[in-house]
């Protein structure tokens, strides 16, 4: 069979495609990739479709073995990437044949690293997706994360422009965030002093920071609204729970809660939180829906731009 | 006819609450319905994905294709269509249960908490049929509701580790079959040998937002023939 074999798979590799959507209704969230961002450069770079099945890896220490020609390219957090012991730079396209040991070392920034292979992973989709989520055993192979032993497939591909995205136009994980945050939901039931306590004082990122989350320390929020009926939960809403610290909801949230929402991150900002691992600093910024959809635009303009320019090698 | 109260909400970068009346009631539930309808009818094109729950409907649409503004005027619109009153489109659909100590270890603890005999708490929990109200928290998860007033609980203060697949259980207010195992602060009443979600199936649940569920007592060769498992001991029993 073409395709590649995983040989070791680090920390935590899944497989994820954009991520599955319309199944909200029957209580199955989206997944998908944490960093969406770099897992589109990652597709783009090969020239495949930005919902192809690609591997997240978090943390690192991924070893795959190509068992068929192809091409990978490797964005996201940075580590280091070697093709049989040989280093290679990230967010650049590489040949790969048969036989030849691809390895991810350890992350020194950043958390999430994503491999794409021309083509993408052959992998059956489940509800529309391929996306895994482990919490629910749907996606992936079996809805498991990928074990030593697992066999990818994907088609053998002989011939393919390379190329790379240049340095400055990768994105930057940073130590301190400002997370852009559109305010709702239930933002009406917070007092001004406490939104203003709210705006004005750092966040910490804690370990309890995972695909379905990010929990995180600081001064603590108080709602006039404590309870209230269970309803549906968007990427990246805000919880404050009876705590008051907040908890940013992320791919593999679930689906409805009933903790009070004083609005949701902006989802290019998410990506970014996504790379934060525990103790990073994190201020919240408000803006309108209308800053947020420019912003959006925006970035989608700015991208296609790039990839029209990207360097040929 | 009269004219049914909303309100819409910015909930994200591409998402809008839409709120009915912040109650459990039969006829809100409708209106949930209603709307869904409606909106998977209507913006078909734009719309992602759409979780609706008790009051509330979220709705995500693709910020690429439309905006905020459009999607707010089109909900209008459509929601212009919304009828009060409870019209009964949902189908009713019937959950065996095998009712006992070893599949129901909460059992003992409403019958004392509720001074009623473990077979009264049996009895009630089938005399009504229950409304889907919502399906979330976990894939296939319904919540049911109301249960009798006499047979309402709290959440156990401590969680259980592990809830087994098919358990029927209680929370205030509510019931509902967990669809896998995972921890669970319910009181667990039964087990239902029927799979409330099963990505093999089509459809993956028996039941959706707005069915009416009655459950139905069954012995224990029944529960097995209709392909119930017993969990091992150490799942049903107390906490370690």
């Amino acid at each position: 069979m073409s395709g590649f074999s995983v040989i070791a798979p680090g920390v935590l590799s899944l497989l994820q495609d954009s991520g599955r959507f319309g199944q909200g209704a029957l209580g199955l969230t989206t997944g998908g990739p944490m960093d969406v961002p770099s897992a589109a450069w990652a597709n783009r770079l090969l020239g495949n479709d930005t919902n192809a099945t690609l591997i997240e890896c978090s943390v690192g220490g991924l070893q795959l073995r190509a068992d068929s020609p192809s091409y990978i390219a490797v964005t996201g957090a940075i580590l280091p990437v070697s093709i049989n012991g040989k280093a290679v730079e990230q967010w650049t396209v590489h040949q790969v044949q048969a036989g030849d040991v691809i390895e991810l070392g350890m992350v020194s920034k950043g958390l999430r690293t994503y491999l794409a292979v021309a083509g993408g992973f052959n992998i059956a989709p489940q509800f529309g997706s391929t996306a895994t989520v482990l919490r629910e055993g749907i996606g992936g192979l079996n809805g498991n994360k990928l074990q030593a032993g697992d066999t990818l497939s994907a088609q053998a591909v002989n011939k393919l422009q390379r190329q790379r995205l240049p340095a400055r136009y990768r994105p930057q994980f940073n130590q301190t965030l400002t997370l852009r945050l559109i305010e709702g939901y239930q933002a009406g039931s917070f007092s001004a002093t406490e939104l203003q306590r709210f705006y004005l004082n750092s966040y910490k990122v804690t370990p309890q920071a995972d695909r379905m989350g990010y929990k995180l320390k600081g001064a603590a929020i108080q709602c006039r609204q404590t309870q209230l009926l269970s309803e549906g939960i968007c990427y990246g809403a805000v919880q404050i729970p009876p705590d008051g610290q907040p908890i940013v909801l992320l791919n593999d949230r679930q689906t409805l809660g009933g903790y009070p929402k004083i609005g949701s991150v902006l989802s290019l900002d998410c990506a970014l939180l996504a790379q934060a691992g525990a103790g990073t600093e994190v201020y919240f910024t408000p803006i309108s829906p209308e800053q947020a959809h420019n912003a959006l635009c925006l970035a989608k303009v700015r991208t296609d731009a790039i990839t029209s320019q990207l360097v040929k090698l | 006819m009269s004219q049914v109260q909303y309100q819409l909400t910015v909930a994200g970068e591409n998402a809008l609450m839409l709120y009915f009346d912040q109650r459990i009631d039969p006829a809100i539930s409708a209106l949930v319905q209603q709307a869904c309808a409606l909106i998977k009818a209507e913006l078909a094109e734009d719309v992602i994905d759409i979780l609706p729950s008790y009051a509330s409907v979220l709705v995500i649409f693709n910020p690429f294709s439309t905006d905020l503004y459009r999607v707010q005027t089109q909900l209008q619109h459509c929601l212009a269509q919304l009828q009060s009153g409870d019209s009964h489109s949902g189908k009713l659909v019937e959950l065996p249960v095998y009712y006992s100590a070893e599949s129901g270890p909460d059992l003992a603890l409403i019958a004392q908490t509720k001074n009623i005999s473990i077979d009264e708490v049996i009895k009630r929990h089938q005399a009504i049929s229950y409304r889907v109200y919502a399906i979330g928290f976990a894939p296939g998860f319904a919540y049911l509701g109301e249960v009798d007033p006499l047979l309402q609980m709290p959440r156990l203060a401590t969680p259980r580790a592990k809830v087994p697949r098919g358990a029927v259980a209680i929370a205030d207010r509510q019931t509902a079959v967990y669809p896998a195992p995972s921890p669970g602060g319910w009181n667990l009443i039964g087990l239902c040998p029927t799979r409330m979600f099963d990505p093999q199936a089509e459809p993956a649940m028996p039941v959706a937002v707005g069915d009416e569920v009655r459950f139905v007592a069954i012995d224990k060769a029944e529960f097995i023939r209709l392909g119930g498992e017993l969990p091992e001991a150490e799942l049903t029993g107390a906490k370690p």
